[in-house]
């Protein structure tokens, strides 16, 4: 019990003596170019999602939630805990729960565009924001354990990227931090839209480990973690990154 | 129809090997086609690359003209090393402002691309860069 | 019909150029990439692109695919009065599709 408990705390004292200013983001090691593609909404592709999602959204979403604009400051606090359905859910569940639940609409798919189309125009409604995820436990320190364990044939932790060889080359990219503070966002490797998910995944698939689903308790408990250990910084969404 | 020797050993040879790629001469025999009888030089026709590509799949390009003699006709760009050597060819109307226009293009490796601006006088204006590409497009 | 998203300055000035951005959602497939089973994915692109003002042509461009997925183009336009701006572009399969917006000009 007192082993559990001190985790957390330790982490979160970790993460409290540093300021936002003490990390970087992915926009910070992106090119010029692609940092230029992110600052102008004219040009930056991510926004031909944002516009599918405003027509979703008043075809059905603000029959309920009025303007879209209401949803400032929701997406800078997920993952978040729902007490009601005992479960930590990202923001692409809870949309999903509105179509199952409120709507009697089938769920999206995860990588469905009209998902990425929503998540984007809402995360978009917190861009500018400092993320602000509360550390529900347990999957908070289930998250961290994540974050450190060893996977894969490759036998590395995200922690060993992210952390210790953040700002090295890896086959000709820079190896961010590792934030989450620009989902979902437009990848010129994707050459489209993408969720914190397929992100994850791909990191699951470089170091060839076994990938989680979507709607897995790790995939949310990991999306926390990251999202906690980013709190403070910039919400970016919807970013561009190489 | 008979067909002289040379020429089949040729047409087997490209049914058997399907070439990935262009070439400078590909390129080059292109732009002759393009610039016909008109003399060819360097300069005026801009054309921007970043010096390192971060990702092939979307590279930001801008292709213009400045304070040229004569209304641009035309600018065509070829990359020597893609699978195909015309990326774009873009023409200005009457109600064009500046003769330039900027997108992104995929670039399948570090090669040479060329832009060529023709204007209505006839001259040609040829412009060049050597981006270096760390990630390549996906082309497979 | 895929999404477009037209770029215009609010106001623009008589005789002078201003700059109009497009975004159009679509793949570009290259018809160069191969699916998960080996199989050639067919080639998918826009391959013509129009801007008119009240009819006159302000750019005329054919793409090849080298153009990246999600297209990004950016040109200047010059105005004489107030029009309407319409871009029309055609893909692989003949399918064309024309959208245009307002120029306002002061
Ligand atoms: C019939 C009413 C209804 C409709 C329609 C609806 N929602 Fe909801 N939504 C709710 C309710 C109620 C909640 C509060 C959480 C709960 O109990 O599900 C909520 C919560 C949310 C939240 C979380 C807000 C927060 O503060 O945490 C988001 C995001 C959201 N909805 C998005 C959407 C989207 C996107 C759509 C359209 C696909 C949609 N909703 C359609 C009723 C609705
Ligand atoms: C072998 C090194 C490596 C490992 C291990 C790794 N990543 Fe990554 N990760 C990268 C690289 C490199 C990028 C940058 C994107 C690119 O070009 O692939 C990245 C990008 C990311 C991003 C996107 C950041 C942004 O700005 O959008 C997140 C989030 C991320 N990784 C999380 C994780 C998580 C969580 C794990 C563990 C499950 C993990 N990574 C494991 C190398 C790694």
């Amino acid at each position: 019990m007192i082993r559990h408990a001190a985790v957390p705390i330790l982490i979160l004292a970790a993460f409290l003596s540093i300021g936002a200013s003490d990390r970087r983001s992915g926009y910070d090691d992106a090119s010029p170019e692609t940092r230029a593609m992110q600052d102008d909404d004219a040009a930056n592709p991510a926004f031909l999602w944002v516009k599918q999602g405003e027509a979703l959204w008043s075809g059905g979403c603000a029959n309920c939630h009025g303007d879209v604009s209401l949803m400032r400051g929701v997406a800078a606090r997920y993952p978040a805990f729902d007490l009601k359905r005992d479960r930590l859910m990202t923001v692409e569940q809870r949309i999903n729960l509105c179509r199952t639940d409120h709507m009697a609409a089938p769920a999206y798919a995860w990588d469905d565009d009209r998902l990425l189309a929503l998540s984007a125009l809402v995360g978009l409604q917190s861009r500018g924001m400092p993320l602000a995820a509360r550390p529900r436990e347990p999957f908070m320190s289930e998250g961290a354990a994540l974050f450190r364990e060893r996977m894969g044939q490759l036998n590395m932790s995200c922690a060993q990227c992210h952390e210790e060889r953040a700002g090295q080359r890896l086959a000709g990219s820079t190896i961010p931090e590792g934030h989450p503070n620009g989902y979902p966002e437009y990848r010129l490797e994707w050459q489209g839209m993408g969720s914190l998910y397929r992100r994850l995944r791909n990191c699951l698939n470089g170091v060839r480990a076994e990938v989680f689903t979507p709607d897995s308790r790790e995939a949310a408990s990991l999306a926390l973690f990251l999202t906690v250990r980013a709190n403070g910084m910039i919400v970016e969404t919807p970013a561009v990154r190489p | 129809m008979k067909l002289p020797r040379r020429r089949l050993v040729a047409l087997a040879a490209v049914a058997a090997v399907p070439r990935a790629f262009a070439t400078p001469a590909e390129v080059d025999g292109l732009i002759r086609t393009l610039v016909g009888e008109s003399p060819l030089k360097d300069g005026l026709v801009h054309l921007d690359l970043p010096v390192l590509v971060e990702n092939g799949n979307a590279v930001a390009m801008r292709v213009s003209v400045t304070d040229p003699p004569s209304p641009v006709e035309s600018i065509h760009v070829f990359a020597e090393g893609n699978p195909l050597p015309v990326v774009a060819v873009f023409r200005f109307g009457p109600r064009s402002g500046v003769p330039a226009v900027s997108t992104r293009i995929r670039l399948a490796t570090s090669q040479t691309v060329i832009a060529i601006a023709r204007l209505r006088d006839g001259t040609c204006w040829r412009d060049s860069a050597e981006p270096l590409v760390t990630l390549a497009a996906c082309i497979e | 019909m895929v999404r477009v998203l037209i770029n215009v300055p609010k106001q623009v000035f008589r005789s002078i150029p201003f700059e109009v951005k497009v975004l159009i959602s679509h793949p570009m497939e290259s018809g160069q990439r191969r699916d998960q089973v080996g199989q050639a994915i067919p080639r998918d692109i826009i391959n013509h692109f129009v801007c008119t003002l009240d009819g006159e042509t302000v750019l005329d461009a054919d793409f090849f695919p080298a153009i990246s997925a999600n297209p990004f183009l950016a040109f200047s336009v010059v105005a004489e009065k107030s029009g309407i701006l319409a871009l029309t572009f055609v893909d692989d399969q003949g399918v064309t599709q024309t959208e245009t917006v307002a120029v306002n000009v002061a």
